[in-house]
């Protein structure tokens, strides 16, 4: 009988810590005091604070589909000039933040970043981003040079960009922009000013 | 005794009654068998209503055996080893086993046997060697593959000034001359199969077939002034719009027709000339442009841009193409070579080979646009820029002259040119082509708030003569998917693609010969 009141006495205490403990938590809530800020960027990859992170410029479809808009964007920070690369295409080859269009085709992937001597980086893409694009001189010259400019902005030693497909050279995604050789940074395409999202 | 006499009487009415039935009657105009050996007469006769031919007659054109079948109550026509059988009750044959129906069965007329005409075309066609080809209206025959289109004219505005319009059906080549008191047009086609109005209209006295065959004579009225014609080929067929004003013309015209009106700016495209403006002229100095490639984007697998509603972008590209062939072959004799006449796929390597080989002038490879946004809309020109190699071929381009032995022992300076960068040297001329198109399809087509851009684009960097890339129109944009298909829009992109190049002929004419 003494034990069961031991019991049930301990089992009190514990539930009414329970409560002073979710109530304070609440209490922190309510009065604004989050643990760590979520920041201004309404980057939705951001994963979590621990990763550091750098500002990139990647490349959209304007509104109104005609040119290229420079955002800049939170990109995982990453050790050596080819992980940091495939981390900017890989974040490049997202779907664009609202309201851009996206100009690359979704479910393109990146397979490999690699760079040369000389200072031309090549982009081997999956299949998807020549299988998927809706063809038009237009759109391929939007999707080509966001990936080149990404690149070039970004990684001041890279001078020319060359796109593979599946791992092998392309002549072009849909039939007109020339892939063979590296291209090089053209911000012709390019029509706003860089903004901060 | 009084029995006999009535069956005699019924005898006698009925063989009166059938007499004039068994003769039939001849028709109106003569049926004219027209085949690789000439015309010839197909006498035909009208019986209830029904055109028939004597077997015997078609015989004697065909070469077919008939034999009259008793037992069976038909004939059986044969020709090479196949049998028609014909029926003479029910209106009906069967060629090689399978039933065609005809509009009456044969019909026995003293020794001789008649099937209805249409027994030539559908029982005899089948298994005839050649085409046999009935066309009722204009009462021809036409046997083997000839090409005979039919021809209607008509005179749609008396004015002045008149308008005629004369169609050619399927489209064939044409060219127009214009003599006094009338224009002849010489159809390139081995018959024609005309349908012609009676009389004239306005300052037109009359349209008739030429005094030479596969020709046609448009008679002007004493009134008028000089025609004018305008080809254009629009679904398959050959248009040809013959325009006749009064002997004094209004003064809109005179100055439509005077290029001396608005001097172009140099440099810059000529104005459009439109429907109203006159055929342009020959170069009266060396031709500048002998021979020009046009591609027509994409083809076979490759469909290119496919619009929302299905329209697919190697289509159009093929048909805008032909179209700008054909008037360009016949208004300014330049020689037209296509990368594909077809819908077949063409690699972008082939088609600056086609360029090549072809020694062309000229390169213009006509193509659809898409964009992420489906407002996007408006014709676009591209050119090659070039990349650091590609400058460095063009700085180079002069000094490539390589000297090789020839037969005989001597040298002879030959070009080498690295094929991939063959537009280097064309840069700046392929620049100023760009300008003349953008100006030449703004005067026609919407154009796009980027109507001219360089950029690398792959079809051009091998071809070896000023070369410029169309986007004509977006196939993503609703509006322009339906457009494109138009005859109006097409015709529009083909009069201002042929008045650009008319511009850059000039262009090339004024500069300096090295």
């Amino acid at each position: 009988m003494k034990r069961r009141t031991y019991l049930q006495i301990g089992a009190g205490i514990v539930v009414i810590g329970l409560l002073a403990w979710a109530v304070s938590r609440g209490l922190e809530r309510l009065a604004g005091l989050q643990p760590e800020s979520e920041g201004p960027t309404t980057d939705v990859a951001v994963p979590g604070a621990k990763v550091a992170r750098i500002t990139a410029t990647l490349y959209y479809g304007s509104t109104d589909g005609q040119s290229l808009v420079p955002v800049r964007r939170e990109v995982p920070l990453a050790e050596g000039l080819v992980p940091q690369g495939r981390e900017i295409i890989g974040m490049q080859l997202q779907t664009a933040p609202s309201p851009f269009v996206s100009v690359v085709p979704e479910g393109t992937l990146l397979r490999a970043f690699y760079v040369t001597d000389r200072g031309d980086a090549f982009v081997d893409l999956s299949s998807e981003v020549s299988s998927r694009h809706p063809g038009g001189s237009s759109t391929e010259l939007l999707t080509v040079y966001a990936i080149v400019n990404a690149v070039t902005a970004n990684l001041p030693t890279i001078q020319r960009v060359q796109i593979l497909i599946d791992g092998r050279e392309a002549d072009t995604l849909a039939g007109h922009v020339d892939l063979r050789r590296p291209l090089q940074q053209d911000l012709s395409l390019v029509r706003e000013p860089p903004r901060v999202e | 005794m009084r029995g006999t006499a009535a069956i005699a009487l019924a005898i006698v009415l009925f063989l009166l009654a059938s007499l004039p039935q068994a003769q039939g009657t001849a028709p109106a105009t003569p049926l004219t068998l027209l085949s690789r050996e000439g015309r010839r007469p197909v006498p035909t006769i009208v019986l209830s209503g029904q055109e028939l031919v004597a077997l015997d007659d078609v015989a004697a054109l065909f070469q077919v055996a008939v034999r009259e079948d008793t037992l069976a109550g038909g004939l059986t026509i044969t020709y090479r080893g196949q049998t028609i059988v014909m029926s003479s009750e029910q209106p009906m044959a069967s060629v090689s086993g399978r039933v065609v129906a005809l509009p009456s069965p044969a019909v026995r007329s003293g020794n001789r046997w008649f099937v209805p005409l249409d027994f030539l075309p559908r029982a005899l066609g089948p298994i005839y060697g050649s085409r046999i080809d009935l066309r009722r209206p204009s009462r021809l025959l036409v046997v083997g593959d000839l090409r005979v289109p039919r021809v209607t004219a008509r005179v749609d505005i008396p004015g002045p000034p008149t308008r005629a319009t004369v169609e050619i059906a399927p489209a064939a080549p044409v060219v127009a001359t214009t003599e006094p008191g009338r224009v002849v047009l010489r159809i390139d086609a081995d018959a024609l199969d005309l349908t012609l109005p009676a009389g004239g209209g306005g300052l037109i006295d009359a349209i008739r077939a030429g005094d030479q065959p596969s020709t046609v004579a448009i008679v002007l009225n004493e009134r008028s002034g000089p025609a004018r014609t305008v080809l254009a080929d629009a679904n398959g067929n050959t248009r040809i719009t013959i325009e006749v004003p009064g002997t004094a013309p209004p003064p809109v015209d005179t100055t439509a027709a005077s290029p001396a009106a608005a001097p172009p700016a140099p440099g810059s495209a000529p104005p459009a000339p439109g429907i109203a403006a006159p055929p342009p002229i020959f170069s009266t100095s060396r031709a500048a442009v002998q021979t020009i490639v046009i591609d027509p984007g994409h083809g076979g697998d490759d469909v290119g841009v496919r619009g929302a509603r299905g329209v697919q972008e190697k289509m159009v590209t093929l048909e805008v193409a032909r179209r700008l062939r054909t008037l360009v072959e016949m208004r300014l004799g330049i020689r037209v070579v296509l990368t594909r006449d077809e819908d077949r796929t063409v690699t972008l390597d082939e088609r600056a080979a086609v360029a090549n080989n072809s020694k062309a002038d000229l390169f213009l490879s006509l193509h659809l646009n898409a964009a992420p946004v489906a407002a996007v809309a408006g014709a676009e020109v591209f050119y090659l820029r070039l990349d650091r190699e590609g400058e460095d071929a063009r700085r180079s381009a002069e000094s490539e002259e390589v000297p090789l032995p020839v037969l005989g022992g001597t040298m002879r300076s030959i070009d080498v040119i690295q094929w991939d960068l063959a537009q280097a040297r064309h840069v700046e001329a392929s620049a100023a082509l760009a300008g003349i198109l953008e100006q030449s399809l703004r005067a026609q087509i919407m154009m796009s708030p980027r109507p001219r851009q360089d950029g690398p684009l792959r079809v051009l960097t091998g071809v070896n003569m000023p070369a410029a890339l169309i986007e004509m129109a977006y196939l993503s944009n609703a509006n322009q998917e339906r457009l494109v298909q138009s005859e109006a829009f097409q015709s529009s992109v083909v009069q201002a693609l042929y008045n650009a190049i008319i511009g850059f002929r000039s262009y090339l004419e004024d500069q300096p010969t090295p």
